[in-house]
């Protein structure tokens, strides 16, 4: 993961906008408890719901106007079940979505037509995403003609703006997609969403799909937009290390649940949660340039995360946490502030870690097999 | 502030993707895209042995709709019995008089025996009829599975299981069976079987028959594609941006299930053509003195048995082999346009 280390930007510190004046702004999207369960069918020969998938499972947060809001997580922990409930692709089990203090959870289409315009979606794959028999002018006009919506100078005007801002060719507007590569699919994705205009936008996993080498610039990209047109966003990622140059605020998702919340600096510097700590340990080393940064944790985690159709009893990470005790079986951790936390920062453990990222006397190596292929590499 | 939008001071972005711009290496190409239905188009084209077919199948129904126009040309038509008008080239048992089958100058491609019908005409007409009864089904079976395949696989739930049962249920019908058996009923459905059947009833008896068990192949393929199609990411972004159903499947769905349909209808007219003329040949399609296709192979099979004599069964055979070949091959030809990748 090395070239990762040169390609993208360094995490940005000291920013004009400061974290805890972007809490303070008033809140754009709430969601509370939100709930997704997907019905498992089986049986023969009558077809009948055998189980529940629990996706997203009771999360709570908070976007305020402007902000990028960093959701991470492993694959399979619902993040993008989360985002497809936000944009209400989705219908929520339960819990709550609010825009702008509306009540959107179970909106109909209609009703929610006055806030689409205000909601928009950037997809994971740029090759799913377009339209294959669409040119891309009629891609990103797409939604412009959907909602009505006549700008000054036509269209194809604001098409071409568009193009220029996601800074593709603006006389591309005629060609179809498979003449474009990965990334400038990927901005043509964004092109459509800033189409209308919109106070919030959710991306999943906007750069995962790309090279490498792509994926820093469709960030600058996604970043530079989001400061100039003051877009909030929800940004998807299953690492921390994307969201980190992002986002002011991130959550940490695990098996449906936010396990972790706080603003950029507690979560990547002062995490608490054993997991937080382990995604963390696998973000290659960003900060080049220090030599005295502290050598970091080590942390391997065990076997793969468990079916959300049955998730482990009391903290769902027990099966893979280091210091998992009989009280994580028996009660499940509440997100809150722990002791030695700062504001907004929450936690779900009811054995925290130290809040550092230092290396710690041993590393933390759960997979015995991995532990013993380390030990042969170093003897 | 290290990162690289930053140095640019916020302008305009410069293209920054490591990869070329589509029209970089040929700085006068016009930047027009080619949509994938002109690049199948292009490699269509490039298909010698799918141009030639094309241009047969082209010339049948070429024959087919001028049909009139050629028989009036060459001064006959195919409903005149020659054997009141001209006795004088039939024998007594009504067959023609001079050898095969009676071909001459006047006559190109022969009579026929018994009511002496001309041939040539009889085929050109019977070409028009079984050509024109086929597009017509294809046409029903087309609209109905896509009707019924995108519904199925767009709206999915109750309804994909409805469709998807009904399907099964009629593709467990023995096709020849139940067209051989159920023609005379649906004939007898709009005329009491004492009275003249007219023309028009057996065209929609045959038409319905075939429209009833010929729509669930390419149903299924659309019900699959339109489910493929409705987990792509342009649905949900056409769905975000608060696209309505129906113009999610007219300009999101739709476009992108036209090659199936293409590729399957071309595969489907050639299979009604001999369907049609089978049903014909047994006698339960049109019959004469209506010309078909089909039923002049029925003829001439007696002719071959009684006479053993093969003529007549020349040139709606040949006719329609080279037409079927050249169907089969355009439909090969069409496929591998649209989709390069599966080999043959
Ligand atoms: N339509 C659905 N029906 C049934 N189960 C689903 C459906 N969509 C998602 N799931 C299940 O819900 C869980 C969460 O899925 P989701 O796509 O939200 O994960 P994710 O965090 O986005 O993962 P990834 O990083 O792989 O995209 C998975 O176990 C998935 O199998
Ligand atoms: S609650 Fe227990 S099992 Fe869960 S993370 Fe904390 S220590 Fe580990
Ligand atoms: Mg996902």
């Amino acid at each position: 993961m090395t070239q990762e280390d040169v390609v993208l930007p360094a995490p940005r510190e000291a920013e004009g906008r400061s974290e805890a004046e972007a809490g303070e702004r008033e809140p754009l999207l709430v969601v509370e408890g939100l709930t997704k369960h997907f019905p498992v069918k089986g049986g023969f020969p009558i077809r009948r719901t055998v189980g529940q998938v629990q996706a997203v499972d009771g999360i709570d947060l908070t976007v305020a106007v402007g902000e990028s809001f960093g959701l991470v997580g492993e694959s399979g922990c619902g993040k993008s079940t989360t985002g497809r409930l936000i944009t209400r692709l989705l219908e929520p089990t339960g819990g709550k979505v609010s825009y702008r203090g509306q009540d959107i959870s179970h909106a109909s289409r209609r009703e929610l037509a006055p806030i689409r315009s205000e909601i928009q979606m950037i997809f994971q794959d740029p090759y799913s995403s377009l339209n294959p028999r669409q040119t891309v002018g009629k891609i990103i006009s797409g939604p412009m003609e959907i909602n009505g919506i006549e700008p000054e100078g036509g269209r194809e005007k604001r098409v071409r703006e568009l193009l220029e801002i996601v800074g593709l060719n603006p006389e591309h507007f005629n060609r179809f997609p498979h003449e474009f590569s990965g990334g400038q699919r990927q901005r043509i994705g964004v092109a459509r969403a800033l189409a209308l205009e919109p106070k919030l936008i959710v991306a999943d996993e906007p750069v995962s799909a790309l090279d490498v080498s792509i994926q820093a610039q469709v960030v600058n990209l996604l970043q530079q937009v989001q400061r100039e047109l003051d877009i909030a966003f929800l940004f998807i990622a299953h690492d921390l290390a994307v969201v980190r140059h992002f986002s002011q605020r991130v959550a940490v998702m695990y098996l449906g649940k936010i396990i972790e919340v706080g603003d950029r600096t507690s979560i990547y510097t002062r995490p608490r949660h054993p997991y937080t700590h382990a995604l963390l340990s696998a973000v290659p080393e960003v900060a080049v340039g220090e030599d005295s940064a502290p050598q970091r944790e080590r942390i391997r985690l065990a076997g793969d995360v468990p079916s959300p159709i049955s998730p482990p009893s009391g903290c769902r990470f027990r099966t893979r946490c280091w210091k998992a005790a009989e009280k994580c079986a028996a009660e499940e951790p509440p997100l809150v502030r722990i002791s030695g936390n700062h504001e907004g920062h929450l936690t779900a453990c009811h054995f925290p870690e130290e809040p550092t990222t230092e290396a710690r006397d041993e590393d933390i190596v759960l997979d015995p097999a991995l532990a013993a292929l380390e030990d042969g590499g170093e003897g | 502030m290290t990162s690289s939008t930053d140095i640019e001071g916020g302008g305009t972005p410069v293209l920054v993707d490591g990869d070329t711009e589509p029209t970089a290496e040929t700085g006068t190409r016009v930047p027009v895209g080619r949509s994938p239905g002109q690049l199948m188009w292009l490699r269509f084209k490039r298909d010698r042995a799918g141009v030639i077919s094309a241009y047969v199948v082209i010339l049948f129904f070429l024959v087919g709709l001028l049909a009139p126009l050629i028989s009036q040309l060459y001064g006959k038509n195919p409903y005149t019995v020659y054997a009141d008008e001209r006795p004088e080239l039939f024998d007594s048992a009504g067959v023609p008089v001079q050898p095969n089958g009676g071909i001459s100058g006047e006559f190109w491609f022969g009579l026929e025996p018994g009511n002496g019908y001309d041939v040539f005409t009889k085929l050109l007409y019977g070409i028009r009829n079984s050509l024109g009864i086929s597009l017509a089904v294809t046409l029903a079976t087309v609209l109905t599975g896509i009707v019924l395949g995108v519904a199925a696989g767009y709206l999915g739930g109750r309804t994909d299981f409805l469709i998807s049962r009904v399907i099964d249920f009629l593709l467990a019908i023995p096709a020849q069976l139940f067209f051989i058996a159920s023609m005379p009923v649906v004939v007898s459905l709009f005329v009491s079987p004492r009275d003249e059947t007219p023309v028009y009833v057996r065209v929609v008896a045959l038409i319905a028959v075939q429209w009833f068990l010929g729509w669930m192949s390419l149903g299924r393929i659309l019900r699959g594609t339109s489910l493929a199609l409705r987990e792509r990411e342009f649905i949900e972004a056409a769905k975000v941006s608060g696209a309505p159903p129906g113009r999610i499947i007219r300009k999101e769905i739709l476009p992108n299930v036209v090659t199936p349909i293409l590729v399957q209808a071309t595969y489907m007219l050639p299979n009604f053509v001999t369907a049609e003329a089978g049903l014909s040949f047994l006698g339960v399609g049109l019959v004469e003195p209506t010309p078909d296709w089909g039923q002049m192979f029925s003829k001439a099979a007696t002719e071959l048995v009684m006479q053993n004599d093969i003529t007549y069964m020349f040139f709606p055979g040949v006719s329609m082999i080279i037409f079927i070949v050249a169907f089969n091959l355009l439909g090969d030809s069409v496929r591998d346009a649209f989709d390069p990748k599966t080999a043959r």
